[in-house]
C-alpha cells in the first residue's frame, strides 16, 4: 500500500514483513527510528514470534545476531558509523562463519571529529569484510532490498548489509508502496540453514584453521560472493516481476547509452545527478548516471560494460581514503582498465555537508571542459584550510585544527586572548 | 527547481519544540493525500528546545528524486518571529514567492525596510498563530495552525487535506483542537488577503 511515511518506518515495516525471529540492536544517530519502530512492532505483537534484545552495545549486538543465526533463527540488527566500528571484530566473523545476518546500515561519517550526519566513510570501513554491501537510492528503494537482503543472505549463507544514507533517506517522509504479508512470504521462504547448531546433531562452528585450509575457506567466500553477482539481478528481476518495480540490482544506468560523460555514484545523491543531468539532456548534452547498487560484490562486468562508450568517467564518492584518494574510484579503474578514458574522483558530501544540484552542475560544467582535477574535493573552502596551515606554520602550538576550523567559521566564538 | 514549473517547495523555520519538524510532515501528507508527490525532511542539526531549527518539505506532480535540502524555496513559513534578523530566513525566496509568519503584528510593522518592496503583497502575510494555539490547544505550539494559514496564503493544499492529516498525526481531542486552531489559521489568513486585495482596487 502506497504510504506517505519516515524512511525509517517503511525500512522497520517491511523488516517485520520479513519475519526475523531475533532482532537485537544498540541505538545510535541515525539509525535510532529504525530500530525503535521494529521494536514497537514486536512489543505491540504485530512481529510475532521475534524476540527482541536490547543488548548493551554493539559489540554484543553483532555477537548476539551471530549466536541467534548459528542456531537457525532469522536474525536482523542495524547500526551506523561508530556503533559498527564497535561492531567490527564481530562483522568479519559473521560473514567469516557465513551466517545470513540482515543488517541496516544508516550510512554516518566516523569521527573524530565526532560528527552524526552522513557519508559512506562506515560502509567503506567494512568493505573487505566479507559482507555483501547494497546501496538504497531512495526510500522505496530501501525497503524493497531487504526483502531481496534476506533471500539473498540465506541462499548463499553470506550476510548482507543495506546501506540507507543517513538522515537524507532515513528521516526523510516520502511516498512509499509497502509490500503485502502475502507477497513477502511467498517471495521469502523460511529460512533453511546450511549449518546450525542442534544438540541432535553436534558441529562445531568457528572452528580455527590453519595455513593448511585458511587461504581455501577464504577463496570459497570470495566464489560466493561471485555467486552472488549472478543472484542479485536475477533476484531483482523477480522482484521486479512479482511487485512490478525496478529495485535492486548490480548497477542502475541513466541516460548513459550515448554519454559521453558518465557520473557513477551510490545512495540517495543519484536523485539529485538524475536531476542535473536531465537539465543537462535538455540542453543537448550527452551526459549521464551510473548508480552502483551492489558495491560488494563489486560488479565490475556490468560497470566496465556501461562505461564502455563513455569519453570521461566522473566518479562521486562520499568517503575517501586519506593519503589515496577515491575508494569506488580505484574498484572502478579496475574494472575499466581502459586508458582512453578520463577517470575523475570528487569527493563529496562529507560529514552531512549538502551535495546540491547547483554543485552537481558545476561538476559536469568543468567535465565537459575537461577542466576536473583527477581529484576534487566539492565545495571545499581552501581558504580556511589555508588559514589553519598558516596557523600551523606559524606557531607550534597551534591547536586542535578541528576548533580552529570552526572558530574560523564563527561557529565557535573566539577566545577572549585570542 | 528550475526546468520543472510544477513542484513547490516549502522551507519552515522555528525553534526546537515548536513542531517544526512535524508540520514539514503532516504538509506532505495533507499533499500525499491529495494524490500528489511529497517529501518532508528535517535539516538534521542537533535539536535542542529553542535552538533554531529548519524543515524542508516539497511538493510536485511527478516523483521527487532529489534530496537537496531546499535551496530556493517558494514558500517560507515562520513559527518564531523572534528569528527574524537572527537567521537568514528569505535566503533563495523568490520574489513571487510566499511568506507567513507567526505573530500578531502586521507585515508591515516588522521592519523589513525595502527587502518586500518587489513582493506580491498578497503574499505576505502575518498570522497570530501562538494566540490562535493558545485558545483552542491552551498551549504556545503554532505548528499546525499555521499549515492552515498556508493553505489559505498558497493554496497550494486544500483546508480539507491539511484538516484531514493533523487529525490523523493528533489523536482524539488534540486533533480536533489542532484542527479547529487550522479552521482559524485559514479563516483569518483568508480574510487578510481579501483586505489586501480590496486595499489594491480602492
Amino acid at each position: 500500500m502506497l504510504r506517505q511515511i519516515e524512511g525509517s518506518r517503511a525500512i522497520a515495516e517491511t523488516v517485520a514483513l520479513c519475519r526475523p525471529e531475533v532482532v537485537c540492536a544498540y541505538p545510535i544517530s541515525p539509525q535510532t527510528h529504525i530500530i525503535e519502530a521494529v521494536g514497537e512492532l514486536v512489543k505491540a505483537g504485530t512481529l510475532t514470534p521475534c524476540e527482541f534484545i536490547n543488548v548493551e552495545s554493539e559489540f554484543a549486538a553483532m555477537s548476539v545476531a551471530i549466536g541467534a543465526s548459528a542456531t537457525g533463527a532469522r536474525a536482523y540488527t542495524a547500526t551506523s558509523s561508530q556503533g559498527l566500528l564497535f561492531m567490527m571484530e564481530a562483522v568479519y566473523n559473521a560473514a567469516g562463519l557465513g551466517l545470513p545476518i540482515v543488517m541496516t546500515l544508516a550510512n554516518r561519517a566516523i569521527g573524530a571529529p565526532i560528527n552524526i550526519w552522513n557519508d559512506h566513510s562506515d560502509a567503506m570501513a567494512v568493505r573487505d569484510s566479507g559482507w555483501i554491501q547494497l546501496f538504497a537510492e531512495s526510500n522505496q528503494e530501501a525497503a524493497d532490498l531487504h526483502v531481496q537482503a534476506f533471500r539473498l543472505a540465506e541462499e548463499l549463507s553470506i550476510p548482507v548489509m543495506v546501506c540507507v544514507d543517513g538522515f537524507i533517506l532515513t528521516h526523510a517522509v516520502e511516498g512509499v508502496d509497502l509490500l503485502e504479508q502475502s507477497f513477502v512470504d511467498a517471495f521469502l521462504p523460511p529460512y533453511e540453514p546450511r549449518q546450525v547448531l542442534d544438540t541432535n546433531a553436534p558441529v562445531s562452528i568457528g572452528a580455527m584453521v590453519g595455513p593448511e585450509a585458511f587461504e581455501e575457506v577464504r577463496y570459497l567466500a570470495h566464489l560466493r560472493q561471485l555467486d552472488a553477482l549472478e543472484r542479485i539481478p536475477e533476484i531483482a528481476q523477480e522482484f521486479f516481476e512479482a511487485s512490478g518495480r525496478d529495485s535492486g540490482g548490480l548497477v542502475r544506468p541513466y541516460r548513459t547509452d550515448d554519454a559521453e560523460v558518465i557520473v557513477v555514484a551510490m545512495g540517495s545523491v543519484l536523485g539529485t545527478l538524475k536531476d542535473a543531468v536531465d537539465l543537462r539532456r535538455d540542453l543537448g548534452e550527452r551526459v549521464g548516471v551510473l548508480g552502483v547498487t551492489s558495491f560488494r560484490p563489486f560488479p565490475s562486468e556490468a560497470i566496465r560494460d556501461a562505461l564502455k562508450h563513455a569519453r570521461q568517467v566522473v566518479v562521486i564518492e562520499k568517503a575517501f581514503s586519506i593519503g589515496a584518494g577515491g575508494v569506488l574510484s580505484s574498484d572502478i579503474a579496475i574494472a575499466m582498465h581502459r586508458e582512453e578514458t578520463l577517470l575523475r574522483t570528487v569527493v563529496a558530501g562529507l560529514g552531512g555537508r549538502a551535495i546540491t544540484r547547483r554543485s552537481l552542475e558545476k561538476v559536469l560544467d568543468d567535465a565537459s571542459d575537461n577542466e576536473l582535477a583527477p581529484l576534487t574535493f566539492l565545495d571545499l573552502d581552501h581558504d580556511a584550510v589555508d588559514r589553519e596551515r598558516a596557523r600551523m606554520q606559524a606557531t607550534r602550538r597551534s591547536g586542535p585544527s578541528a576548533e580552529n576550523l570552526l572558530r574560523d567559521r564563527g561557529t565557535v566564538s573566539q577566545k577572549a586572548d585570542a | 527547481m528550475k526546468g520543472n514549473k510544477t513542484m513547490f517547495q516549502i522551507r519552515i523555520h522555528g525553534r526546537g519544540g515548536q513542531g517544526v519538524v512535524t508540520a514539514a510532515e503532516i504538509l506532505s501528507v495533507a499533499a500525499f493525500d491529495e494524490g500528489r508527490h511529497a517529501q518532508a525532511f528535517p535539516s538534521f542539526g542537533s535539536e535542542r528546545t529553542g535552538a533554531p531549527v529548519v524543515s524542508f518539505c516539497r511538493i510536485d506532480d511527478r516523483l521527487i528524486r532529489t534530496h537537496e535540502p531546499v535551496m530556493e524555496p517558494d514558500a517560507v513559513i515562520i513559527q518564531d518571529v523572534t528569528l527574524i534578523h537572527q537567521v537568514d530566513l528569505f535566503s533563495g525566496l523568490s520574489r513571487d514567492g510566499y511568506v507567513l509568519i507567526n505573530t500578531s503584528s502586521s507585515f508591515s510593522e516588522l521592519n523589513f525596510g525595502d527587502f518586500f518592496d518587489q513582493f506580491h503583497p498578497d503574499r505576505l502575510m502575518t498570522c497570530p498563530a501562538t494566540d490562535i494555539a493558545l485558545e483552542h490547544l491552551g498551549r504556545p505550539l503554532p505548528n499546525a495552525a499555521l499549515l492552515g494559514g498556508f493553505a489559505a496564503l498558497t493554496g497550494e493544499v486544500t483546508m480539507g487535506a491539511i484538516d484531514k492529516a493533523v487529525r490523523e498525526h493528533f489523536a482524539g481531542s488534540v486533533g480536533e483542537r489542532n484542527a479547529a486552531a487550522v479552521k482559524a489559521a485559514f479563516d483569518y489568513v483568508a480574510s487578510k488577503i481579501k483586505q489586501v486585495a480590496r486595499a489594491s482596487t480602492n
